[in-house]
């Protein structure tokens, strides 16, 4: 009996040392990874406030120089105006979320609140047409806008917006059990127009699934390379990504210092934006695999 | 009678409601659908060229030529490698962090930061990425050279020049690919685990079996649906890969990085201006992804479900076999 206990405890002192270790390669790994995500972006902090010759002598560096003003007159000085391609992506962003917002809630609410003939027809539409990829569009986009005279008109960039098949699947998804159709009804009674209804009651429903979306449309829009590369070619209508693409180039090539600056100018709004926000995004990241 | 006349009134909004999208979606979308398979088909090419005729003699005489090219089939090379290449370790991390965060045994403290630094590349614009990688990569100074030496895994003298490297330049891409994603997926994997009914796990641990075996046995049949999901959308985009590849090296070294996405680009607004020939890659382009997918439907549906449905065939078949066999004695 004392022996089969001894034996027990064995088992179990040795499933606990086991299961410490497995912990710990966890952690390491884990940590690893977390490292990975956050040195790039560190190196380029503080990259972004030293001069050529120290990020000659070494590139690799924990703790942030004084060059910083010195780097930002370089950046600057060279016919590269990093405001005006933050207004632009801003506009844009800004303006293809707000219409995608408006009619993805307004299409999914016309398959929720109403029985018409092709309400299924047109479902099954919307989810063909969700798995066709936007570069097979482009060609024809870009022909349909250099023969009307519209390629640098940012319209172009906002307005199809307006036609966003995932977000209507994600925005009804949402809407079919949040909607109760006797508040419907009842506004109905009070004899309120349906637009009325859709704007004040509707809308003010879906504001959870309205946030988490916005965020995900504003950052697409906001990081797209694709369209406004092959639309813009005028330099005072570029969008940040279009402009970091510049970076590339030889101008910058001697001054190391500026190109950091550069991508952290890019990047900083985001992550600022990241971090207040993240705990919906997660939450938007995996609901919208749930339900997509 | 009178609900069923109310119905009716209310039908139209429908229609109204669903009017601007489908402008939106002809005048934006499926117009230059159309517009591309138009072009595909004939001539058009030029910076200023308007007025294009298709070529009803040879109507397939693009797609000739770009099957043809060997720096397409050089691309559609790179494309499928990169994707795979990315894609293994991507799914692979992502479900061992997912099944290590939402193991009921051995609670994870700090997931919600370690969630949030993994999903962070995500967030960032690719092409700021690739840049960042390019000086990263940088020759002969960078970060990387610099901590190559620094752990002695080079000397001095050899610095590794990673822009003329073809492999190592695929490497980084498909790195970057990978460490941009694997948040995303393990997060996407993770929410699909947690909506697998608890019972499931706790009556397996009663059962005694240990982590490995509730891995393969509970968790990956019952997320099967949601990997599909992950892979369909990663074969989608990365069939499209265009920034990474574009900004990093714009599809070099000896266009090691050249995916069909740069190839098409590069043929219609880089200086070519052959639109007719970009618009037929992106066309086989556009096949390609459809078959594919196609094929991981197929490859990935319910075996089970399959194996039932055609059980209930064979037995209706019999059944309708014998009622005719006794309707004719």
């Amino acid at each position: 009996m004392a022996d089969n206990n001894i034996k027990v405890d064995m088992i179990q002192t040795n499933n606990k040392n086991w299961t410490r270790i497995y912990h710990i390669i966890i952690y390491i790994v884990c940590i690893f990874l977390a490292v990975l995500s956050i040195v790039p972006f560190w190196l380029m902090f503080v990259n972004a406030t030293r001069n050529t010759i120290q990020i000659q002598a070494n590139s690799i560096s924990l703790i942030p120089s004084k060059y910083l003003m010195f780097n930002w007159k370089v950046f600057t000085g060279k016919d590269f105006n990093p405001a005006i391609g933050f207004m632009n992506s801003l506009l844009i962003a800004a303006g293809s979320t707000v219409l995608a917002l408006y009619f993805s809630s307004l299409t999914a609410y016309a398959q929720i609140a109403y029985e018409w003939k092709l309400k299924n027809a047109f479902f099954s539409f919307i989810m063909a047409v969700m798995m066709v990829p936007g570069q097979v569009t482009m060609i024809g986009f870009y022909q349909m806008c250099f023969r009307l005279g519209l390629t640098n008109n940012r319209l172009l960039l906002i307005l199809p917006a307006i036609a966003a098949p995932s977000m209507v699947f994600f925005m009804r998804q949402y809407l079919q059990p949040a909607l109760s159709m006797e508040i419907v009804h009842s506004a109905r009674i009070d004899g309120a127009k349906e637009f009325y209804i859709f704007n004040k009651i509707v809308l003010p429903i879906m504001k959870p699934a309205l946030a988490t979306q916005a965020i995900f449309s504003f950052v697409g829009n906001w990081n797209n390379l694709f369209t406004p590369l092959v639309l813009l070619t005028q330099p005072k209508k570029y969008t940040m990504p279009i402009m970091v693409t510049l970076l590339r180039g030889d101008i910058y090539k001697t001054e190391l210092g500026s190109i950091y600056l550069g991508l952290t100018l890019t990047v900083l709004p985001l992550i600022v934006v990241y971090l207040v926000l993240s705990k919906y995004i997660i939450a938007g990241v995996a609901l919208g695999s749930v339900k997509g | 009678m009178k609900g069923s006349k109310k119905a009716y009134s209310y039908a139209r909004f429908g229609y109204f409601f669903s009017i601007p999208f489908v402008i939106g979606y002809v005048i934006f979308s499926l117009y230059p659908i159309l517009y591309t398979f138009s072009v595909a088909f004939s001539d058009l090419k030029g910076l200023t060229t308007r007025e294009y005729n298709i070529l009803w003699d040879d109507l397939f005489k693009n797609f000739k030529t770009i099957l043809g090219l060997a720096t397409f089939k050089t691309s559609i090379k790179n494309t499928v490698y990169i994707w795979i290449l990315n894609f293994i370790p991507q799914m692979a991390l992502a479900l061992l962090i997912a099944s290590w965060f939402t193991d009921r045994r051995s609670k994870i403290k700090g997931q919600g930061f370690f969630k949030v630094v993994f999903y962070m590349p995500n967030i960032i614009t690719a092409a700021t990425v690739a840049i960042l990688f390019n000086s990263l990569f940088g020759y002969p100074k960078g970060p990387v050279n610099d901590f190559l030496v620094m752990i002695h895994a080079i000397d001095k003298e050899h610095l590794i020049n990673f822009a003329l490297k073809k492999s190592a330049a695929q490497n980084i891409v498909i790195f970057i690919q990978t460490w941009m994603w694997y948040g995303q997926t393990s997060i996407v994997l993770m929410a699909g685990i947690l909506g697998i009914s608890p019972e499931l796990f706790e009556a397996a641990e009663v059962d005694g079996a240990n982590q490995w075996q509730t891995f393969w046995k509970i968790t990956i049949p019952n997320i099967k649906t949601i990997m599909l999901f992950t892979l369909i959308t990663s074969l989608i985009g990365g069939l499209n890969m265009f920034d990474i590849p574009y900004s990093f090296l714009a599809g070099g070294p000896d266009n090691a990085t050249l995916t069909a996405a740069v190839f098409i680009y590069n043929q219609a607004f880089a200086g070519a201006y052959m639109y007719a020939r970009a618009a037929a890659a992106s066309i086989i382009m556009f096949v390609i992804i459809c078959v594919l997918s196609a094929i991981t439907f197929y490859l990935m549906r319910d075996k089970e479900a399959e194996a039932l449905r055609k059980e209930m065939k064979k037995a209706e078949k019999e059944f309708k076999a014998k009622m005719k066999a006794e309707g004719r004695a």
